[in-house]
């Protein structure tokens, strides 16, 4: 059992994405805690990045809010270590590869190591690049997510059989955002990648109603949801968790109930 | 190591959405480029569509009147388009052609390379969009109506500083999108293997020339070769045949803006240090957590933060000097130009220019430079007006 498949522990996993320090890094301390109350079994942290190129608007301009706020690498450490004693759940960041690369990738898993965070998704580095950071991944016990993608075809087996903790599966071109349908065949993407690997497989991109969880988690073993979560967090602001943690509860119910 | 180094620089850091579309343009790129009919088809075009070989012009006037080494000008600027962009443009666009693709899209900085793809779509009766800055849309609308004029639809962006940079984002995130249909055409020698070697490939028909043009005229090669560096791909153009001739000084000239010291510069090989961002592994202004730095120029096709991988890797190696030209300096070089030889050079070009202003007074008339001269500068007449506080109405 890895640190990330605890999630996805006989259920099926909902998972949650929102950018640290939208719209300030107190905000965030309160979504969290508010997330895992309402039933949210792993959170992706985003480190806000100036050039978020595999973002759509919403989460693009959480990331524009937060760094216009000041939040830093640094600060979003310091609230992770803040705030660990009191989380049971898995935590991963989510960042691009420049951030990472740009605080020292070493010293930046050492950190991660440090303040209890479990793994790392980074979209701007495919298989090909994971050596950029694996060996520091790996040193420092932080478990490094692989995506696959709908163009992923005969690179899935490949890239299943190496992931670590749970395969992400973009489940539509583009960037993220909601979208009003998903079209791509899900199901043979996890079953393709079930051949090659055990890991547990979890559907993001576009993904935002319940009734859409509730029928990818039917196909997968887990559910990500970030810009419809972050939508609500733009809308509302400072007052957004409450709003938040209802949104959560019928995502992670709809989940919950596969 | 991954594929597309150039010692420790390039690589392919982008989305798996992608790495498909990138491993198929890289198969198929190995095939045409030694494919006869392919390389016959791309030599018509250059020679009967845009007119190359481009004139190598020797500037008598601006040699005689700084009385040092002789200097001669590329003329890239007398290309089809106006700029060394065509070159690229056009081999992708056959490229993806071949490759059954019948849509284009691309970044636009100054509009030159917008312009380049929008008249080989046109050409080719391809579909085309062109991303570019909000803020570059506005200094350079010449360009933005002239895209439309070719059948283009252009999109202004306005996420970020609104500029190269912000339009690079942008068409990634449209490739993305739309990959079955749609070619990437980029610009410059970035982003993720195989376009950094494509595109210095299809640009190093300059040096080419260079180089048996100057064999012709001077019976010798030039001691300095000059080109402007944004992204870096009139630079490597007209630095890759002579990289192995060890004799020839090959200088690249960045766009510092109101100078390195000052905030608003996009002097990368000054100011930057090592990042990963857009699909390569180079140089880049950033700040300590790895932020892009929001980077200034006057010059759009010069306001970039980062340059290309196999530029950086030629600083590592000391195989090629980037020294850093102001604003200022450009637009007095552009001027200069202008009035000397009648020649009004882009305003990205006009950058190598003012580094040639430094140096050839320095250097003995025995000496021979070779500027790159990159681009025409109608587009840029209406901006370096308002520069010199003329409102000319554009």
């Amino acid at each position: 059992m890895t640190k990330l498949s605890k999630a996805f522990e006989n259920k099926k996993a909902f998972i949650a994405f929102i950018t640290a320090g939208d719209p300030d890094l107190e905000t965030t301390e309160k979504l969290i805690y508010e997330m895992v109350e309402n039933g949210v079994d792993l959170i992706e942290i985003g480190i806000p990045f100036s050039d978020p190129i595999a973002e759509g608007t919403v989460i693009q301009e959480a990331d524009i809010r937060a760094l216009a706020n000041g939040t830093t690498t640094e600060k979003i450490f310091d609230l992770v270590e803040k705030i660990r004693p009191n989380v049971a759940i898995p935590l991963v960041f989510m960042t691009y590869c420049n951030v990472v690369f740009g605080y020292g990738t070493e010293k930046f898993m050492q950190k991660c190591q440090q303040i209890g965070i479990d793994g790392l998704i980074i979209p701007d580095v495919p298989y090909e690049e994971k050596e950029e950071l694996h060996p520091y991944t790996k040193k420092y016990g932080i478990e490094l997510v692989s995506l696959v993608a709908p163009t992923s075809h005969d690179r899935i087996t490949s890239i299943a059989k190496d992931a670590e903790g749970f395969l992400y599966i973009v489940s539509s071109l583009g960037v993220t955002g909601v979208r009003s349908e998903i079209k791509t065949d899900i199901g043979e993407i996890v079953s393709l990648a079930k051949s090659a690997s055990d890991i547990p497989c979890a559907v993001g991109f576009g993904i935002s109603t319940p009734e859409q969880a509730a029928a990818m988690s039917k196909t997968a073993d887990g559910v990500i949801v970030g810009s419809a979560i972050v939508r609500i967090i733009a809308k509302y602001g400072r007052d957004s968790v409450k709003y938040v943690g209802e949104y959560v509860k019928s995502l992670a119910d709809a989940c919950h109930h596969q | 190591m991954s594929k597309g180094r150039f010692g420790i620089h390039g690589g392919q850091y982008i989305p798996e959405t992608l790495m498909n579309a990138v491993n198929d343009l890289e198969t198929a790129y190995n095939f045409y480029k030694n494919d006869e009919q392919f390389n016959q088809e791309l030599t018509a075009l250059f020679n009967e569509y845009t007119g190359r070989p481009s004139l190598l012009y020797y500037a008598e006037k601006m040699t005689k009147d700084l009385g040092g080494a002789k200097i001669y000008l590329k003329r890239e600027d007398l290309n089809h388009t106006g700029s060394h962009k065509i070159n690229n443009a056009l081999g992708q666009a056959l490229l993806a052609k071949k490759m059954g693709k019948t849509r284009l899209i691309a970044e636009t900085g100054a509009g030159q390379h917008g312009v380049a793809t929008a008249t080989i779509a046109a050409l080719m009766g391809m579909e085309c969009e062109v991303f570019m800055g909000a803020v570059d849309c506005e200094r350079q609308a010449l360009n933005v109506y002239r895209m439309e004029l070719l059948g283009a639809k252009v999109h202004p962006v306005t996420s970020g500083t609104k500029t190269l940079k912000d339009a690079v984002n942008e068409t990634f995130r449209e490739w993305v999108s739309r990959i079955d249909d749609t070619h990437y055409v980029l610009g410059s020698v970035m982003g993720p293997h195989p376009f950094p070697t494509i595109v210095r490939d299809f640009q190093s028909v300059i040096s080419k020339e260079i180089k048996a043009q100057i064999l012709e005229k001077e019976g010798r090669l030039p001691d300095v070769v000059l080109a402007c560096v944004g992204g870096g791909s009139n630079a490597i153009g007209a630095f890759y045949h002579f990289i192995e001739d060890k004799d020839v000084r090959l200088i690249g000239c960045e766009a510092a803006g109101l100078g390195v010291d000052n905030p608003k510069n996009a002097a990368t090989m000054a100011n930057g240090r090592l990042g990963i961002f857009h699909g390569m592994k180079s140089y880049f202004c950033q700040d300590e957590f790895g932020q892009i730095a929001p980077v200034y120029s006057i010059s759009a096709g010069l306001d970039y933060p980062g340059i290309g991988p196999e530029h950086a890797n030629l600083k590592d190696t000391s195989r090629a000097e980037y020294v850093p030209v102001t604003d200022e300096e450009a637009v007095n070089a552009f001027e200069y130009l202008s009035r000397t030889e009648g020649i009004i050079p882009a305003i990205e070009s006009s950058h190598a220019i003012a580094h040639a202003l430094k140096i050839a007074p320095e250097m003995s008339k025995d000496k021979i430079i070779v500027i790159n001269v990159s681009g025409r500068g109608d587009k840029d007449v209406a901006a370096i007006a308002r520069y010199r506080g003329v409102n000319i109405n554009d």
